[in-house]
């Protein structure tokens, strides 16, 4: 009985028509793909992008060189030197990230006691020339100065959860 | 000023020998007949790939003009502006020629398909003969295509596409036979005729295991999903086209999607009834009197277009077949199938069964 009635099934192809029903069905459904420049995803305030060195609001660098960011560093892409400042405190002379080397993990930020080295939200950047995949202190601390205020409301968005 | 070139005209036509003006007026209707037909092939490869897109959750090609629409002439520009790499030791005569060999078939068929009442290039009595001829040839562009490569996976490719094809023109030619029965010329403009009474008088209804068996078959002699192990591109790259690029491989992608527009046509006119309206003499809801059961061009163009959409929704639906099995499906399931038909349509046409074959014919 079972193999007449699947001689049958195969001869109306009926396993094929279900087949075919099915992506019939997904033909005339709404399309998950969304047209990128036009529209975007929802980002969460932790994303992890673009790096940045914050400053104090009365425009002192946070960063006191105590080097975590670049211990905790997997891809071993942050560079840091320092010596002490006029006014005794201890400051980076050089802090470079190698954005080809970084995986954006978010350790350095995870890491930073004084919420110095940060992600930001930007993930559309580009390089144009070769060297300028290294940022260095003053690159990082421009894009914070740029992106203060949306650094802040992110931070402070996501501290009820740590 | 328009009925001084309207004279002008008539006398340079009329004082053209009769030769030319045959010459003349043929190539106009074989301009006619390929122009529209490329532009199809064109917007065939965007349809695919937007059809599939939606079928996959995507959307396709959607930058290049309003909503895409002038992607295939960007990939029409860049084939065109790519060069013609020649492999070492590969045979450049043949290498050139193959893809020629593939297109002029696909497109040569095209003289015999009837558009409308008497709508077509050349009124030939064996034209199921001459087709079934064409679409033979094309076997030879893949065969040498492979060979003149001078490559192992072009060769494989080839192998398996000449094996399927040649498998597959039985089968196809059997159900076409059927098709000559139930119709009894070999005319195509006939076989529509034969036809004509409304959508039960299709020869879809008392051949519906041929017109399956000729649907699925034609799919398989295209070398489509699900049956199109002679690409295989996860298997022997791109089989018997891996070495060709720019225009040579445009003109063997033109060739593919000719074929498969070919394919649709001739479905459409042997089993679905061509240019015939499907509610012919069909009185209910003041259908049969309105412009709808008017035949014409419009139903054979709807008809071909719904063959092409199944092409598409089969290559999104149905994975690739073994090779095996290809070979059983071709030669132990649909060869047998065909020829038990023929058999039950000899029965059928002798006994006068159903609205096909009562009218005596």
């Amino acid at each position: 009985m079972r193999t007449v009635s699947n001689w049958i099934k195969s001869f109306l192809l009926w396993e094929l028509l279900i087949g075919l029903s099915l992506t019939g069905r997904y033909f005339l459904r709404p399309k998950v793909t969304l047209s990128y420049p036009e529209e975007k995803t929802p980002q969460s305030p932790r994303f992890r992008g673009l790096h940045a060195l914050r400053r104090y609001p009365n425009g002192e660098e946070r960063c006191i060189a105590c080097k975590l960011c670049e211990a905790v560093c997997p891809a071993l892409a942050i560079t840091i030197e320092s010596e002490p400042r006029e006014d005794g405190t201890r400051r980076t002379t050089r802090y470079d990230i190698d954005m080809f080397k970084c995986i954006y993990c978010g350790f350095c930020e995870e890491s930073c006691p004084v919420d110095s080295i940060v992600e930001t939200r930007i993930f559309e950047f580009h390089f144009e020339e070769r060297g300028e995949h290294i940022l260095d202190k003053q690159k990082l601390l421009a894009i914070g100065d740029k992106y203060e205020a949306m650094i802040a409301r992110d931070r402070a968005e996501d501290a009820p959860y740590r | 000023m328009m009925a001084w070139l309207e004279t002008t005209w008539l006398t340079v036509w009329g004082v053209l020998p009769p030769e030319v003006q045959y010459t003349v007026w043929t190539l106009t209707k074989i301009l006619a007949i390929v122009l529209p037909l490329m532009l199809a092939v064109a917007y065939f490869t965007y349809a695919e790939r937007r059809v599939i897109g939606y079928m996959q959750g995507r959307r396709g090609p959607n930058r290049v003009g309003w909503y895409g629409l002038l992607q295939p002439i960007a990939d029409a520009l860049k084939l065109m502006f790519k060069e013609v790499v020649l492999p070492s030791n590969a045979n450049r005569f043949l290498f050139l020629t193959a893809p020629m060999l593939s297109l002029a078939p696909a497109l040569a068929a095209w003289a015999v398909i009837p558009f409308n009442d008497g709508m077509l290039l050349a009124d030939v009595n064996a034209a199921v003969l001459y087709l079934l001829a064409m679409t033979s040839i094309t076997v030879y562009g893949v065969i040498i295509a492979g060979w003149a490569s001078n490559s192992k996976y072009a060769f494989l490719g080839a192998m398996r596409a000449s094996a399927q094809m040649v498998s597959y023109e039985l089968a196809m030619g059997f159900a076409l036979v059927g098709v000559l029965m139930a119709a009894g010329s070999m005319n195509l403009n006939t076989i529509v005729q034969a036809q004509s009474g409304g959508m039960f008088y299709w020869f879809a209804l008392p051949l519906l295991p041929l017109f399956v068996v000729y649907f699925i078959s034609g799919v398989a002699e295209t070398n489509r999903a699900p049956f199109d192990v002679a690409e295989g591109e996860s298997e022997i790259v791109a089989g018997f086209h891996v070495e060709y690029g720019g225009m040579a491989f445009a003109l063997f992608f033109l060739a593919e999607y000719a074929n498969m527009i070919l394919i649709s046509a001739l479905a459409a006119t042997f089993f679905l009834g061509g240019w015939l309206s499907p509610f012919e003499g069909i009185g209910v809801f003041g259908v049969g009197e309105s412009l709808l059961a008017e035949p014409g061009l419009h139903w054979f163009v709807l008809k071909t277009f719904i063959f092409m959409f199944i092409y598409l929704w089969l290559r999104a639906t149905f994975p690739r077949y073994r090779y095996d099995q290809i070979m059983r499906l071709g030669w132990k399931v649909f060869i047998p199938v065909t020829l038990v038909w023929i058999g039950v349509l000899a029965v059928m046409i002798v006994g006068d069964i159903g609205p096909w074959f009562g009218g005596g014919a």
